[in-house]
C-alpha cells in the first residue's frame, strides 16, 4: 500500500468506529509540539603548533572519545596506487615510538581503551576511546601512533597478506561483490571511486614501506588535521595532555589536495550481470554518478531520497518488499564525497524473481518525475527532522558529525539548522534537485546472481546492452 | 530481524551524577520503578532526561525455543506480523504512523524471546504506546491469510539473505542440530527450516497469539525522558483493559549433553576452509558463564591473546579467529571459529587450537591477561550505558535482565560477576566446559568445483 493512499485513509477513518471505552483507539493520539534538541556548542582552541582542538563536554558517562582527524584519504592514493591511504592508516598502530603492535595493542587494552586507525575516500583518523582515568597514558600511545609510526616491514608483510586475502574472501560474498562492481560499472578501473579503498591485488602486493612512510611523512601535517574531543573532560584538564601529546608536532606547511576528477553520468542504460553460479539470490544495484557534499541540493537530495528508498516506508521497500515479497528490503543512498559518488538503488532479490524485481525498481525510478504527495512529504520531513537527534547518541558518533564538519568544510551551524533546512524543502525542489540526476533511461544496472537463470529475463526487459563479468574482473 | 534499514535511533543517557576526571567510575546505576498492571504486565521505567526522546521496549517470552517441530521459524515470522496492523491500526499505518512522528522501530527474535523497539520523541509517546498495545491486544482482527503470505515471502528471502546467500552461513545451523539433540528446541534455526515457513497458516498465527502474545507473558520498558507518574497512568490508560491471558508453561527440554567428537564437513561456495568448534556450557548467569566470556577474551581478545597471537600474528596460518560464549536461557554454546589462509587447512588449525586450550586447561592465564580482558568489559559496561532505545541500548537492557530473572537493576550485579574473576577460575571453566574428547568440529570446505 502506498504511504500517500494510507494517509488519506487514516485522515477519513469514521470516528463512529471506535465507541469503545477509554482509551479512544478511533485514531492516533494527537501529537504535541515537538521537543527540542539542544546541541552542545563546539569549543575551538589551538595549540602552540596550530593544530586545531575542537572540544565538546559531555559528563554523561566517564568516557571520553578523541579523534586526529587528517585531511588526507584514499581519494589522495597516486595512480596505480590503489588502496595506499588505506593502508598506511592500517599500519599506523603496527609499530611507533618505541612500541611494538604488541606492546600498543596490550597497553590499550589493558587501559579499557579502544584505539584504532581507519581511512575513508575523503579523511583518514585517529580514534581513541577511553576512560577518562586512563586518559593520561593512553593519550601518549595514541600520539605516537599517530605521529611516530614505524611500518616495521614484517607487520607490512603481515597486513599485505591479510589484505590481499580479504580479497579473495571478498569474491565469496555476493553483497561483497555488489558493493565493488556498482562503482566499477559506473567509474571503471582508473577512477578512483571505480576501486574499493583497500586497492587491489596488484597494489597491494607492490607497496613498500617507504611509499607508507612518505605518505605519512606528506599527508599527516597539523596544518592537515583537526583534533575532536567529545566526553567527560572540559578544556582546562584535557589542553595541557592534549598539548604534551600533540604539541611537538612540527610542520607548518599544509598540503594541496587533487580532488578527485567528477565522473560523467552513464548517457544510456547498461546492464552487468556478475555471474555467481548457484547463488540464491541477486543482488540488484541500480544507479549513477550522484553528486559531491557540497552540493546547494543537499536537504531536497536527502528528502527525495528518503521518499524513494530511505526508510521503511519509502516507495522501493514497499513496493519490493511489502507489495511483492521479492526481497528482505530495498533501498537508495547517495553516497557524497569530496567529489561526486554514487547514487545507488539496492536489493537483494529471490533469483526466480530478478527480471520483475528489477522492473519494480525503475518502476519507482521513473514514478520520480510523478508528484509527490503531501503527506508522503509531510511524512519524510518529519522522519528526517524529529529523527534527527538519533546521530547524537554517544559521544562516538557526536565526534563523527564533527569530523563531517571539518572533512566537508560545513559551517558550525549546520547541525543547528538542519532541521530548519528539511523543513524548508518542498516537492518541487526535491524533484528539480533529484531530474537531471536519476534518468531512469541513463542508469547502471549491475546485478550479481546465477547468470544462467536471471539472464534471459533481463535481456527480455531490453534495458540496454548487457554485459556478463566475472567476480575476478570487479573484485581485481 | 524485522527490518533491514540501519537506523537505530536512541539518545544519550545520562544517568550518572557528573563525575570529575581520573576519579574511578562511578558505579553503574540505572534508577527505576518496577510494578505490575491486572492484566500481569511487568512494567518497568526508567527516567533519564538527557535528550527528549522515549525508548519504548517489549519483551514477549517466546522465541524459536517455543516452536513445535514442523513450525519452526515461527516465531520470527510472527514477529513480522506484529507489524502489519491491528484492530485500530490499518495495514502500513504502524510505521507510517512512527515516521511522521520521528520514530524509528525495529522487532527481532531469538531462541528465548522476542523484542519490539520504537524509539520516539517524547511528544509522541503516547502513538507509541497505543501502537503497541493495540496489536498487543486487538492484533488478530485484521489478520488475514494474505498478510501471513506476504511476509513468509519476506522472511525467506530474510534467509536466502542472511544463510543460503552468505559464505559460510549454512554452518551456524549444522553447528545447532549436532551440538543440541533431535526434540531440543535449540536444535533447530531461529530463521527457520523453508519447508516450515511454508507451511505455516493463519490458523497457526491465531493460536500462536493466543498462547504467547498475552500481558502476562510480555514485559514493556519505558526508558528516557518521561514523568515516572504521568508515564505509569498512560501505560495504565493504554494496556491495562487488554486481557490476561493463560498462564504460559516453562519450555521443558530434553536434557542436552556430548558425549564424544561429532564432526561434519560442508561444502559451500568459498575460497578458504572454516573450522567451528563448539561446546555446551552453562546458561545466561549460571555459574561459569563469565568465566567463559573471559576465557573468549583471553583466547582471540586482541592482538595479544592465545589464538589470534598464534594463528593470525605469528604462524599466519589463519585469517581470522574469533571464540564467544553465546548465552542463552536453556544452556549456552561456546565456539571457536577460525579461518584458513590460503593453502592451509583446517586440521591445521584445530591442531594449534587444542594445543592452546590443554595449555590453558593445565595452567591459569597469567593475572595481566585477566586484568586486560576485565578493563575491556568494564569499560565495555560503561559505554552500554550511552543509549536508552535500540537494540542492546538501556530499555532493552532492563528487559534482558528483568526476562533472565536477575532483577532490572542488574547492571552493577552483572558487572561484578566479571571483577570478581580469578585466573584459577578461568582455566577451571575452560578445563570444565572445553574438554577437547567432547565437542562438535564442523568443517567448511571450498566446493570441489573451485
Amino acid at each position: 500500500m502506498k504511504a500517500t493512499r494510507l494517509a488519506a485513509l487514516l485522515l477519513f477513518a469514521p470516528a463512529l468506529l471506535a465507541a469503545q471505552q477509554a482509551p479512544d483507539r478511533s485514531r492516533p493520539p494527537a501529537l504535541g509540539p515537538p521537543p527540542k534538541l539542544t546541541l552542545p556548542a563546539i569549543e575551538k582552541h589551538e595549540l602552540k603548533n596550530g593544530l586545531d582542538v575542537w572540544l565538546i563536554e559531555r559528563h554523561e558517562v566517564p568516557l571520553v572519545q578523541i579523534n586526529l582527524l587528517v585531511h588526507a584519504g584514499s581519494g589522495d592514493d597516486p595512480a596505480g596506487a590503489f588502496g595506499l591511504a588505506s593502508l598506511t592508516a592500517a599500519m599506523l598502530d603496527e609499530g611507533a615510538g618505541s612500541l611494538s603492535a604488541l606492546e600498543i595493542a596490550d597497553e590499550v587494552e589493558f587501559l579499557g581503551a579502544d584505539l584504532g586507525a581507519t581511512s575513508s575516500f575523503d579523511a583518514s583518523a585517529v580514534r581513541l576511546n577511553v576512560p577518562v582515568r586512563a586518559l593520561d597514558r593512553a593519550l601518549p600511545i595514541m600520539a605516537d601512533v599517530a605521529l611516530k609510526p614505524t611500518f616495521p616491514a614484517e607487520e607490512l608483510e603481515r597486513l599485505r597478506e591479510e589484505r590481499i586475502t580479504a580479497l579473495l574472501q571478498a569474491r565469496d560474498d555476493p553483497a561483497a561483490v555488489a558493493a565493488a562492481a556498482f562503482p566499477r560499472a559506473l567509474f571503471g578501473g582508473t577512477h578512483r571511486y571505480g576501486t574499493s579503498a583497500v586497492g587491489t591485488t596488484a597494489t597491494l602486493a607492490a607497496f613498500t614501506r617507504e611509499q607508507l612512510a612518505a605518505f605519512h611523512a606528506e599527508r599527516y601535517r597539523p596544518a592537515n588535521s583537526t583534533l575532536i574531543v567529545v566526553g567527560d573532560v572540559t578544556a582546562a584538564t584535557v589542553l595541557p595532555l592534549l598539548e604534551g601529546a600533540f604539541g611537538g608536532w612540527s610542520g607548518d606547511r599544509s598540503v594541496q589536495r587533487t580532488a578527485v576528477p567528477a565522473a560523467p553520468r552513464p548517457r544510456e542504460r547498461q546492464v552487468t550481470i556478475v555471474d555467481v553460479p548457484g547463488a540464491a539470490q541477486s543482488a540488484i544495484r541500480v544507479g549513477t554518478v550522484g553528486v559531491a557534499r557540497s552540493t546547494p541540493d543537499y536537504f531536497p537530495l536527502q528528502v527525495l531520497n528518503t521518499v524513494l528508498g530511505g526508510s521503511f516506508t519509502s516507495r522501493l521497500n514497499q513496493n519490493l518488499r511489502e507489495e511483492h515479497g521479492y526481497a528482505y528490503g530495498a533501498n537508495s543512498r547517495f553516497d557524497m564525497r569530496l567529489s561526486p559518488g554514487t547514487f545507488v538503488a539496492a536489493a537483494n532479490v529471490q533469483t526466480d524473481k530478478t527480471a520483475e524485481s528489477v522492473r519494480e525498481m525503475f518502476n519507482e525510478l521513473d514514478a520520480i518525475g510523478k508528484p509527490i504527495g503531501a503527506d508522503e512529504l509531510a511524512k519524510t520531513k518529519n522522519y528526517l527532522a524529529l529523527g534527527f537527534p538519533s546521530a547524537f547518541e554517544t559521544i562516538e558518533d557526536l565526534a563523527a558529525r564533527i569530523e563531517e564538519l571539518s572533512i566537508y568544510g560545513l559551517p558550525e551551524q549546520f547541525y543547528a539548522e538542519y532541521t530548519t533546512k528539511i523543513g524548508a524543502v518542498t516537492a518541487a525542489a526535491a524533484q528539480r534537485a533529484a531530474a537531471p540526476i536519476i534518468e531512469p533511461d541513463a542508469l547502471a544496472v549491475v546485478v550479481v546472481g546465477d547468470r544462467a537463470t536471471i539472464e534471459p529475463g533481463i535481456r527480455e526487459l531490453n534495458l540496454g546492452p548487457v554485459r556478463v563479468v566475472g567476480v575476478e574482473e570487479v573484485v581485481p | 530481524m524485522r527490518s533491514p534499514f540501519a537506523l537505530s535511533f536512541a539518545l544519550v543517557a545520562l544517568h550518572v551524577a557528573p563525575c570529575a576526571s581520573a576519579q574511578p567510575p562511578a558505579p553503574l546505576e540505572v534508577p527505576f520503578k518496577q510494578f505490575t498492571l491486572d492484566n500481569g504486565l511487568n512494567v518497568v521505567l526508567h527516567r533519564d532526561t538527557s535528550v527528549p526522546i522515549v525508548a519504548v521496549n517489549v519483551w514477549y517470552h517466546v522465541g524459536s525455543a517455543n516452536e513445535k517441530p514442523g513450525r519452526t521459524g515461527f516465531a520470527h515470522l510472527f514477529e513480522h506480523l506484529m507489524f502489519e496492523g491491528s484492530k485500530n491500526v490499518p495495514e502500513g499505518a504502524f510505521d507510517t504512523l512512527l515516521e511522521a512522528a520521528g520514530a524509528t522501530n525495529n522487532g527481532s527474535t531469538s531462541n528465548d524471546r522476542t523484542n519490539y523497539i520504537i524509539d520516539v520523541p517524547t511528544n509522541a509517546l503516547e502513538l507509541a504506546l497505543f501502537l503497541e498495545s493495540d496489536r498487543m491486544g486487538y492484533l488478530l482482527a485484521t489478520m488475514t491469510p494474505s498478510v501471513v503470505d506476504g511476509q513468509r515471502d519476506v522472511v525467506k528471502n530474510e534467509r536466502r539473505q542472511s544463510y543460503e546467500n552468505r559464505p559460510y552461513g549454512m554452518a551456524e545451523i549444522a553447528l545447532d542440530e549436532l551440538l543440541w539433540p533431535e526434540g531440543h528446541p535449540y536444535h533447530w534455526p531461529t530463521i527457520g527450516y523453508m519447508e516450515d515457513l511454508t507451511a505455516a497458516s493463519h490458523d497457526d498465527v491465531v493460536a500462536f497469539f493466543k498462547t504467547y502474545y498475552a500481558p502476562n507473558n510480555a514485559s514493556l520498558v519505558l526508558a528516557g525522558d518521561i514523568d515516572l507518574d504521568k508515564a505509569q497512568a498512560l501505560v495504565e490508560k493504554w494496556f491495562g483493559a487488554i486481557p490476561r491471558g493463560a498462564d504460559v508453561l516453562p519450555v521443558a527440554p530434553p536434557s542436552a549433553m556430548l558425549s564424544g567428537v561429532t564432526r561434519k564437513t560442508l561444502q559451500d561456495r568459498v575460497s578458504l576452509p572454516r573450522l567451528y568448534l563448539a561446546w555446551l556450557t552453562p546458561r545466561h548467569f549460571a555459574p561459569g558463564d563469565a568465566s567463559l566470556d573471559l576465557v573468549s577474551a583471553v583466547l582471540t581478545g586482541g592482538k595479544n591473546s592465545r589464538l589470534y597471537k598464534r594463528l593470525v600474528y605469528d604462524m599466519q596460518i589463519a585469517q581470522d579467529v574469533s571464540a564467544f560464549q553465546a548465552s542463552a536461557a536453556l544452556g549456552s554454546a561456546f565456539q571457536i571459529v577460525a579461518t584458513a589462509r590460503p593453502g592451509h587447512t583446517a586440521a591445521e588449525l584445530n591442531a594449534v587450537i587444542d594445543e592452546e586450550l590443554a595449555r590453558l586447561q593445565k595452567e591459569p592465564p597469567t593475572a595481566r591477561e585477566v586484568q586486560r580482558a576485565l578493563n575491556q568489559i568494564e569499560a565495555s559496561f560503561y559505554r552500554g550505558m550511552e543509549s536508552v532505545g535500540g537494540f542492546g541500548g538501556k530499555a532493552d537492557q532492563l528487559n534482558a535482565y528483568y526476562a533472565s530473572g536477575g532483577g532490572p537493576d542488574y547492571f552493577a550485579e552483572d558487572l561484578a560477576r566479571y571483577m570478581a574473576l580469578t585466573p584459577a577460575d578461568v582455566q577451571a571453566a575452560a578445563s570444565q566446559w572445553l574438554p577437547l574428547a567432547r565437542r562438535v568440529e564442523v568443517t567448511v570446505e571450498p566446493e570441489e568445483s573451485r
